[in-house]
């Protein structure tokens, strides 16, 4: 009695791929995407009158060819990776954290509030710990009212993350413009943490040590997730809810601690941006991260380690990208519409390959498999 | 039978539907291998198969759900083209799906005036026309107004045949129709078929039990591992007697294999089987059920009135009854999934209320469910952390959060071995296996790490004979340990065949408990209808 | 204090209400139609921005807003043609399509916008007014409330339109099976696809008016990310109203209110500060979240696709 199991009992291609040729066809699996959304990109490029050749090599040599440029890359990389991990960890557990750029802005506005005094009261490595751990406990903070909300009425987190997205910019500008206003600058703005405080470089290079927080943050997290019985919980719950409930797993904390945990590792890129580049938080201002990472964080499968190549390159286009724009007279919106490009072309290759899968196992069928006792497919 | 007979079948005139050589294949299975069945109009003509034969993937196609790779369909004589539902239903083939394709929350009226529209406006006063007509000719009552969800199955199946019916059908199919009425529902089933049969509707009767194709059937065709077996018709079957032709079906469904199934519950005949597998009640209580009160949720039947009922050591107590009345939420109930609305549960003297899920697995508590792939597995993780799912944190699996894979894949090569669970390796993702498959996993997950009383909800439903056999023997053997089993099924035979006592559930209570010796199913069958205490 | 409750302040709630909701209601209304047939439309914000530039672009080189008003309907249609590609008959995943949606038309009418207009910045003229005869002589709500342009009626009138089709047509009767009971529709013969796609272009147009309602009458120009935020507000609104049109309109205008209460406090003397202001209509969202949307009352079949032969 053969099973309706995955393909081991199907004769399959006698040459069994070699291990280049499989990661060499998962790679393009996942890059694919982008590439079709620069060509889409390019051609609009052109419609608009602008040379897309131009436009995509400014990005390349701004982002990457040069020193200088490699260097913000990589700066910008810091923030950038660890708010992908905030993205992840949630997503995993089938959460739709939307939230970010609240959560970030947010614990920004906070950590360059404090930034400053705190500077005067303690050796400076103290405070820059401390105020990394206060961005991640705002972050994670701010994300309590939507997970409670979900855990214990099953409400929809896309709208009410998205809702406290917009208060926590509000309230952040209306802190920047309060109680953390520095009185020295005519631009509103927190009070300025001296150059000499902020996170030291790694020697050798203009890169500050955010980057390796970030990496060291990506490992971890990438630990408790394979390794740990906790991430299994999140995946489980990511998976099928309803088995969740039914394992006995603790559903209602693991969506609280998730939501948090997402939260505080967004709220700790904040402060590492801060605390790395700025040394303070101007009103008004908004990187928005966020919304652009989704499609990375979907492009990478939600895999923590996946994701570095990813931002990487995400992070390429960021600076790059800018300084094209400018020389090209184009917005920088013009990432926007890449990113959601990237969306579509990877819904669309996603799409492709589930129908190829699909063809190809109905040949397979076709093709002489003997009479296995079929399922009734309604009762299987 | 050949494409030849095909060819020849019977005179157009009383050939309703006719299907010559359908093959229809998913991913891995033929469910159905070059199959020929001929209807005649006036007539019920049973399909009959184990579970998984093909026999609904059959009438799929019929109904335009499924497209064949091969084969032709031929209505009223001429070659048809059916490629979705709409074309079938303007061909005028109705069919009443296993699960209800009703909309729960929607009323009657609503349901009824589903596909049904011309024009713009919705046309209620020919919809209840409609539905007043044909309510009178099939001899129900139904109220246009109610909603769905409201009515029992037995009135869902009714709207349903209205509503096949109103679409202008000639030939009716009804998958399984019997597995979720009443002895009395049954009764009312059969005489809408006699009145559909002299409107000269034909009818096509999907089972999997034996004595019910008999019973109801003019004609029956055999359908096994997705191929036709054999049909047995009119004049065969009046002229045989009951044993002669329950050994011939028998030599369709399973050829060789007669004497070794001899017990296989879906053979015998209600009477036979009282009696079967009764043990006075020995050990000490074990789970104890004590005026139980359970909301339902959205229109559904809970435990409606205060129950109590005991599991002892060693025994196993069946709960009989018609699907929907109560069963789930007192499942929910003891495994901890839903608050008990008044009353308490005690697993060998400890209060479960105020217990979670993961604190009564601890204490020995487990739980079979009947959603398999809804809540039983999770779908995309290997078999071997499926096995384990119920455990996670826990030693040897989990040393301080850490997981600990070669601990987790001994296991489950033990468990793949001893209930020979079929999957090509332990990290086969469990999503791709059989129902059959998945039932083992569950069902070895749930009996390991000493049980002590397992519920087990519809344990074998949807099963081929052989896998529904090997999970009643697992049954039989936990409590022949010491442990004690809550078997609730829908299925009487199985639970006269497994059971030591056999209480019942209607409309959310508890009607009775009765002990299983011969007698002892005209007894459960009566406290089904009647609802009065007998003990 | 007393000096706020003035003839004056009521008067500009009133309208402020009106200008500020119309877009919502229309945006709301769309979401609702799809909402019903089971679709989860997020990018509703982004249609909602292509249907604003689409319609201030046309609107702006005709010189009649009435085919701007079209021409927003026709672009929030096209949008919506992306949810019924890869939602509908894909059957993709409609929370990843929808940010993209939002996206890439948040970063197209930016792009657009800057290439046309950088440098100038044209203004439409306002959209005449009609009064109604008789009930806008009424005072403090008379002039606000019945005194109009006449795609503010013509909104109004959509909400009985909407209801009216839903609960009263096939086509409605169809839409609500659609989003509760995919199947059971199917199996009456009627192409789950076709019914999904009506409704989200119906959603589409909807929303495309909205857009085009914020640029043509209530801005008269276009702005980038000028809905901000507006397009979820509308996803909670019809959320809410679980399929009842009539409680679309009463959350559009209560969110009217608290979109326009600013302008109507400053009118008054009192000045709250840009950021509170902006904060008011999202807090307003949770409070109403946490109040109300225990009993969320959405159909069964929301967010998942239809394939024939699942159950």
């Amino acid at each position: 009695m053969s099973d309706r199991a995955s393909g081991a009992t199907l004769s399959e291609a006698v040459r069994v791929p070699s291990v280049w040729e499989r990661g060499g066809k998962a790679f393009w699996r996942r890059a694919a995407p982008i590439v079709y959304a620069l060509l889409a990109g390019g051609v609009l490029l052109l419609v608009m009158g602008k040379n897309p050749a131009a436009f995509y090599w400014t990005t390349l040599e701004s982002g990457l060819l040069t020193w200088p440029g490699l260097t913000q890359t990589l700066i910008r990389l810091a923030p950038l990776l660890l708010m992908s991990a905030g993205f992840i960890v949630a997503f995993q557990a089938g959460l739709w954290n939307i939230g970010g750029d609240g959560q970030f802005l947010l614990a920004a506005a906070v950590v360059g509030g404090l930034g400053a005094s705190m500077m005067g009261v303690m050796p400076f490595w103290l405070a820059l710990i401390l105020l990394c751990v206060i961005g991640f406990v705002v972050g994670g903070a701010w994300t309590v009212v939507p997970s409670f909300l979900k855990a214990y009425y099953g409400m929809n987190e896309i709208i009410t993350t998205l809702m406290m997205a917009f208060i926590g910019i509000n309230l952040a500008n209306l802190l920047i413009k309060g109680p953390f206003l520095s009185h020295e600058t005519l631009v509103p703005q927190t009070k300025v943490i001296p150059f000499k405080y902020l996170l030291p470089y790694i020697p050798g290079t203009r890169i500050h040590v955010g980057l390796m927080i970030a990496l060291v943050v990506l490992a971890l997290v990438h630990f408790l997730q394979t390794r740990t019985g906790y991430g299994l919980r999140l995946r489980i719950l990511g998976m099928n809810p309803k088995a969740a409930v039914h394992a006995g797993l603790s559903v209602k904390k693991d969506i609280m601690t998730s939501f948090a945990l997402s939260g505080g590792l967004i709220g700790l890129a904040a402060a590492v941006e801060i605390l790395g580049v700025w040394g303070y938080v101007r009103a008004d201002w908004n990187p928005a991260f966020g919304m652009t990472l989704f499609a990375i964080v979907f492009l990478a499968g939600l895999d923590v380690m996946v994701v570095i190549p990813f931002v990487f390159f995400f992070a390429v286009i960021q600076i790059g990208g800018h300084e094209a724009a400018r020389q090209a007279g184009l917005p920088n919106d013009f990432l926007l519409l890449l990113v959601g490009l990237i969306l579509f072309f990877m819904v669309l290759t996603e799409w492709t390959r589930i129908r190829a899968r699909f063809n190809k196992m109905r040949k397979k069928a076709a093709a002489g498999v003997t009479a296995a006792p079929a399922e009734d497919v309604n009762n299987g | 039978m050949s494409l030849a007979a095909c060819d020849r079948g019977g005179s157009p005139d009383a050939a309703a539907v006719q299907l010559c050589g359908i093959t229809k294949l998913f991913p891995g299975v033929r469910a159905n291998d070059c199959v020929d069945l001929l209807v005649q109009r006036g007539e019920v003509h049973c399909l009959l198969g184990e579970n998984g034969a093909g026999k609904s993937t059959l009438m799929n196609v019929l109904a335009g759900i499924y497209l064949p790779e091969e084969g032709t369909i031929r209505v009223g004589g001429e070659d048809v083209s059916i490629t979705c539902p709409r074309d079938a239903i303007d061909l005028g083939i109705g069919m009443v799906h296993q699960h209800s394709s009703l909309i729960p929350d929607f009323t009657v009226l609503e349901n009824l005036m589903l596909g049904q529209g011309e024009g713009v406006r919705l046309n209620i006063k020919k919809a209840e026309e409609g539905l007043a007509r044909l309510s009178a000719m099939l001899g129900v009552e139904v109220h246009p107004g109610t909603t769905v969800k409201r009515l029992s199955l037995g009135q869902q199946q009714q709207v349903e045949i209205i509503k096949s019916l109103r679409q202008g059908s000639k030939v009716l199919i009804l998958d399984e129709p019997t597995s979720m009425l009443t002895p009395g529902g049954i009764e009312d089933l059969e005489r809408v078929l006699m009145q559909l049969k002299q409107q000269g509707l034909a009818v096509v009767f999907i089972t999997h039990k034996l004595h019910e194709a008999f019973t109801i059937g003019d004609r029956v065709s055999v359908l096994r591992h997705g191929r036709l077996a054999g049909t047995l018709d009119r004049e065969t079957m009046a002229a045989a007697s009951t044993a002669e032709m329950q050994s011939l079906v028998v030599d369709l469904m399973f050829p060789g294999e007669a004497e070794s199934l001899a017990s296989v519950a879906e053979l015998r005949d209600l009477s036979e089987l009282g009696g079967v597998g009764a043990k006075a009640v020995a050990g000490e209580p074990l789970l104890e059920l004590h005026e139980v009160m359970v909301a339902g949720k959205s229109g559904e039947i809970g435990i409606e009135e205060a129950l109590s009922l005991t599991v002892h050591a060693g025994e196993v107590l069946g709960v009989a009854g018609v699907d929907g009345n109560g069963q789930r939420p007192l499942a929910e109930a003891i495994a901890g999934q839903r608050p008990l609305a008044r009353g308490d549960i005690k697993l060998a003297g400890a209060s479960l209320r105020k217990l979670s899920i993961h604190a009564r697995q601890r204490l020995g508590l487990r739980y079979v469910t009947d959603d398999r792939l809804g809540e039983g597995i999770v779908g995309p993780l290997s078999v071997a952390l499926n096995l384990v799912m119920k455990r996670i944190g826990s030693a040897p699996f989990w040393v301080r959060g850490r997981t600990r894979p070669a601990a987790i894949d001994t296991n489950a090569d033990a468990l793949v071995e001893e209930y020979n669970i079929m999957t090509p390796s332990i990290h086969t993702h469990a999503g791709s296996l059989s129902g059959g498959t998945i039932q083992k996993v569950v069902v070895a997950r749930e009996l390991s790490f000493d049980p002590k009383v397992v519920v087990f909800n519809k344990p074998t439903y949807g099963l081929d004979a052989r896998t529904a056999a090997a999970v009643r023997a697992r049954i039989r053997e936990l409590a022949d340990g010491g442990a004690g089993a809550l078997v609730i099924s829908t299925d009487l035979e199985e639970l006269l065949v497994l059971s030591d006592r056999v209480a019942v559930l209607s409309r959310g209570r508890l009607v009775g408990v009765v002990q299983n010796k011969p007698g002892a199913e005209q007894e459960v069958g009566a406290l089904m209808i009647g609802g009065s205490h007998v003990e | 204090m007393g000096s706020v409750l003035t003839t004056d302040f009521f008067a500009a709630l009133i309208s402020g209400a009106i200008l500020a909701g119309m877009p919502l209601l229309l945006a709301a209304l769309g979401e609702t139609i799809s909402e019903q047939a089971g679709l989860l439309d997020i990018g509703l914000e982004g249609t909602m921005l292509l249907g604003a530039y689409a319609g201030f672009v046309v609107a702006n080189w005709t010189g009649s807003s009435w085919i701007g008003f079209l021409a927003a309907i026709v672009a929030g249609m096209a949008v919506n043609v992306l949810m019924v590609v890869f939602c509908v008959r894909m059957g993709r995943d409609q929370i990843v399509v929808g940010i993209a949606i939002l996206l890439s038309m948040e970063g197209l009418t930016s792009l657009l916008h800057a290439a046309q207009f950088g440098t100038s910045y044209p203004r439409l003229d306002g959209v005449p007014t009609v009064a109604i005869p008789g009930l806008s002589k009424i005072p403090v709500i008379g002039p606000s409330l019945f005194s109009q342009p006449l795609i503010v009626y013509i909104g109004f009138a959509l909400i009985f339109v909407v209801g009216w089709m839903l609960y009263k047509t096939n086509l409605g009767l169809n839409i609500r099976a659609a989003g509760w009971r995919p199947v059971a529709l199917d199996n009456a013969g009627v192409s789950v696809m076709r019914i999904r796609t009506i409704a989200s272009l119906s959603t589409g147009a909807l929303a495309g008016l909205g857009g085009g309602y914020m640029a043509i009458v209530t801005a008269g120009i276009f702005v980038p990310f000028m809905t901000g935020g507006l397009g979820f507000i509308a996803i909670v609104i019809a959320m809410l109203g679980r399929g009842r049109p009539i409680w679309v309109l009463i959350g559009s205008l209560l969110f009217g209110v608290a979109l326009s209460i600013a302008t109507a406090l400053q009118l008054v003397g009192i000045n709250i500060s840009a950021d509170v202001v902006q904060m008011l209509p999202f807090v307003a969202v949770m409070v109403a979240l946490a109040i109300l949307a225990r009993q969320s009352y959405l159909p069964a079949a929301l967010g998942t696709p239809f394939v024939r032969g699942e159950r």
